[in-house]
């Protein structure tokens, strides 16, 4: 029985080899020979010709220029048709005023500017950039101090890093959007004693709104902020532990304390890196959906607008507010990295 | 004896104990690393916890203030619910294939193209690879107006195709940091390798498979699981484009509204609680931890191994 099986699968692998010897390799050969040998594209010893007409030169630069452009096709096809070109579309949409038609698909009506003033004058939306602006200005500190301090605390010679690193990466793992969400309705996510005392509460009082509100939402989420410190640490750490060994003990011998060999050594070799992880904070913040926030009411928008709908108001203002809230998260990137940029300066 | 106790208790020798020869060996130093690193562990693992411990909680428990940390009894009547709700385990296998297919694609395309910045030279290549940076940047929600009218003419509108075809492209959801992790890796094999190959009559994709991809086996299982996780964790374009409830989380977005079906209001013991919630949460997070745990090394070390930080 076992010896049928083996004859079994030997056969049918002895088959298949002939199959693919005798068939497809000849097939193959002459298709290829096809490819390279007809009236649109003919090669020859040294030349590629196109249309009998046109020659080319097979160069090796010319042949290492074709192949890399054969690698990233895939990436350039996708690049022009679900990036490049949706970009400049959903641009030119926020001058429309635009909605979607099952069976006349999408309606454009050009209406200027008025998308644009519309959406800087939406009662909804104004507190919510206000919020979103606030919150990443003061969450984006927060999370690179902390994420520094934790990297620097790992990075001392104690045992047990590797469980350390463990948990302080374990929310990029299972940080799922509803999961957040649900977490900051349960007020699982702000520190109890903080939220709870007296003091904090009176303090907030007494400020202004415009600041009271992004400092409180900060504060109701605070360990779902930190939790975005998760890929920032790693960052960091993998940074401190390229830092030459030898410059400490240097400093050490000269009678550096180990504070001043943080503000010394330490930060201005991870320096660099504080731009890399402010981008990826702003980002990762940024992309965070909340119910209810500017990304889902563009959703909400762009899915409910019909044309004799007063509050859903179509693609083109769904466009509109998607561009605005890029814009402002590119802007938070430029200041951050434009902050970081003159403290170098006046330091040097 | 009293002598050996007094040069045990020697002054110096506790000081040396305590703070060490350098400030930074001491006892003492060490003492307060530890005891900081353990107080942020708790922080930050705090939502995690009430997750898991609240979502063990009956209702007495749920409400009872003096119920903090220890559930008087071990509910696990919670999980059944939420088990039937989330359709567990059938949604668990269609969500992970789900997730598999797209992270493979992921992963193929992003060794390919990662491959193609990092060996060979072409004219626009920086612009290229800049552009392609800088759609890490790009929010999804900026293009989804016209991606949308895009599958819609291409009638692929709620189906798993509208994730899979951009993710074959390289366009899904942070692919750009995976052509990044490839880039940077197959910039460390020497290309000696390759030229080797070359002499003996390979072709730049027989190299690329033969050398390049098994030599870039830690990328790929990084590129894999990374993708895994965060595809398995996006929601906002899965459920905008392939709609329905193809993963678990947004099984879980709708958690309340299939409770209702299941469980109608007015039955026994019927009312949606916050622990029950939670343990859908928890059921949902699960399969990623089991994932982490086995895998750990791979996550933490990955960006070591593929140097995102340096050069």
């Amino acid at each position: 029985m076992k010896r049928k099986i083996k004859n079994f699968f030997k056969k049918s692998a002895n088959l298949l080899y002939d199959f693919r010897i005798k068939k497809l390799t000849p097939f193959w050969k002459k298709f290829s020979h096809f490819l390279t040998h007809n009236f649109v594209l003919n090669k020859q010893e040294t030349h590629l010709v196109f249309f009998r007409i046109l020659k080319i030169k097979i160069t090796n630069r010319r042949r290492e220029s074709l192949t890399g452009y054969l690698f990233i096709l895939l990436w350039l096809a996708g690049f022009l048709v679900f990036t490049a070109y949706p970009l400049v579309y959903s641009f030119y949409l926020t001058f429309q005023k635009a909605f979607f038609n099952i069976q006349t698909g999408i309606n454009t009506t050009s209406v200027g500017f008025t998308n644009y003033k519309n959406v800087l004058s939406d009662a909804n939306l104004l507190p919510l950039f206000a919020n979103y602006l606030g919150k990443v200005i003061l969450a984006v500190p927060i999370i690179i101090v902390f994420a520094i301090i934790i990297a620097v605390l790992i990075n001392q010679p104690i045992k047990g890093r590797g469980v350390f690193r463990t948990i302080f990466f374990l929310p990029v793992v299972i940080s799922t959007g509803p999961v957040l969400g649900e977490l900051i309705l349960q007020d699982a996510t702000s520190l109890p004693s903080l939220s709870e005392s007296g003091t904090v509460l009176s303090i907030m009082n007494k400020i202004p709104g415009f600041i009271a509100e992004p400092v409180s939402l900060l504060f109701d989420s605070l360990l779902m902020t930190l939790w975005y410190a998760g890929i920032p640490i790693l960052i960091f750490l993998a940074g401190l532990q390229k830092i030459n060994k030898e410059i400490y003990e240097a400093a050490s011998v000269d009678g550096a304390s180990p504070w001043d060999t943080f503000w010394k050594i330490t930060l201005p070799s991870i320096k660099p890196l504080i731009s890399v992880n402010v981008i990826y904070v702003v980002v990762s913040m940024s992309l965070y959906v909340e119910a209810g926030g500017i990304l889902d009411l563009a959703r909400g928008h762009m899915i409910s607008g019909t044309p004799d709908n007063l509050f859903w108001k179509g693609y083109g203002y769904a466009a509109t507010i998607a561009w605005i809230y890029f814009l402002m998260m590119v802007l938070i990137m430029l200041i951050f990295i434009g902050l970081l940029s003159i403290r170098k300066r006046r330091r040097y | 004896m009293f002598k050996k106790l007094k040069g045990f208790f020697n002054k110096n020798k506790i000081r040396h104990f305590f703070l060490g020869m350098h400030f930074n060996d001491g006892f003492l130093y060490k003492a307060v690393i530890y005891l900081l690193l353990i107080a942020f562990s708790y922080i930050y693992l705090y939502p995690l916890f009430f997750m898991i411990v609240n979502s063990l909680k009956n209702i007495d428990d749920l409400i009872d203030p003096g119920v903090n940390w220890v559930p008087k009894t071990l509910y696990f009547d919670n999980y059944k619910r939420a088990f039937t709700v989330l359709a567990l385990p059938k949604a668990f296998f269609t969500s992970s294939w789900y997730v598999i297919k797209v992270s493979v694609l992921t992963t193929f395309t992003s060794a390919l193209v990662g491959y193609g910045f990092a060996r060979f030279r072409f004219p626009l290549k920086k612009l290229f690879f800049i552009l392609m940076l800088v759609t890490f940047i790009l929010p999804p929600q900026v293009t989804m107006v016209s991606v949308i009218l895009i599958f819609r003419k291409l009638g692929m509108m709620s189906s798993e195709a509208t994730i899979l075809l951009p993710a074959f492209l390289g366009q899904g959801f942070n692919s750009a940091i995976y052509i990044l992790i490839f880039y940077q890796f197959f910039r460390t094999i020497p290309r000696v390798l390759d030229e080797s190959a070359q002499l003996d009559g390979a072709g730049p994709f027989r190299v690329f498979r033969s050398i390049s991809l098994p030599l870039a086996r830690p990328a790929i299982i990084i590129v894999f699981l990374f993708s895994f996780v965060w595809t398995w964790n996006e929601t906002f374009v899965t459920g905008l484009y392939a709609g329905g409830q193809i993963t678990l989380p947004l099984k879980l977005q709708a958690f309340a509204e299939s409770y209702a079906t299941i469980f109608p209001p007015g039955t026994p013991g019927a009312e949606l609680n916050e622990a029950i919630k939670l343990a859908g949460n928890v059921l949902t997070v699960l399969p990623l931890l089991v994932i982490y745990f086995i895998f750990q090394k791979w996550f933490t070390e990955s960006i070591d191994r593929t140097g995102i930080t340096g050069e």
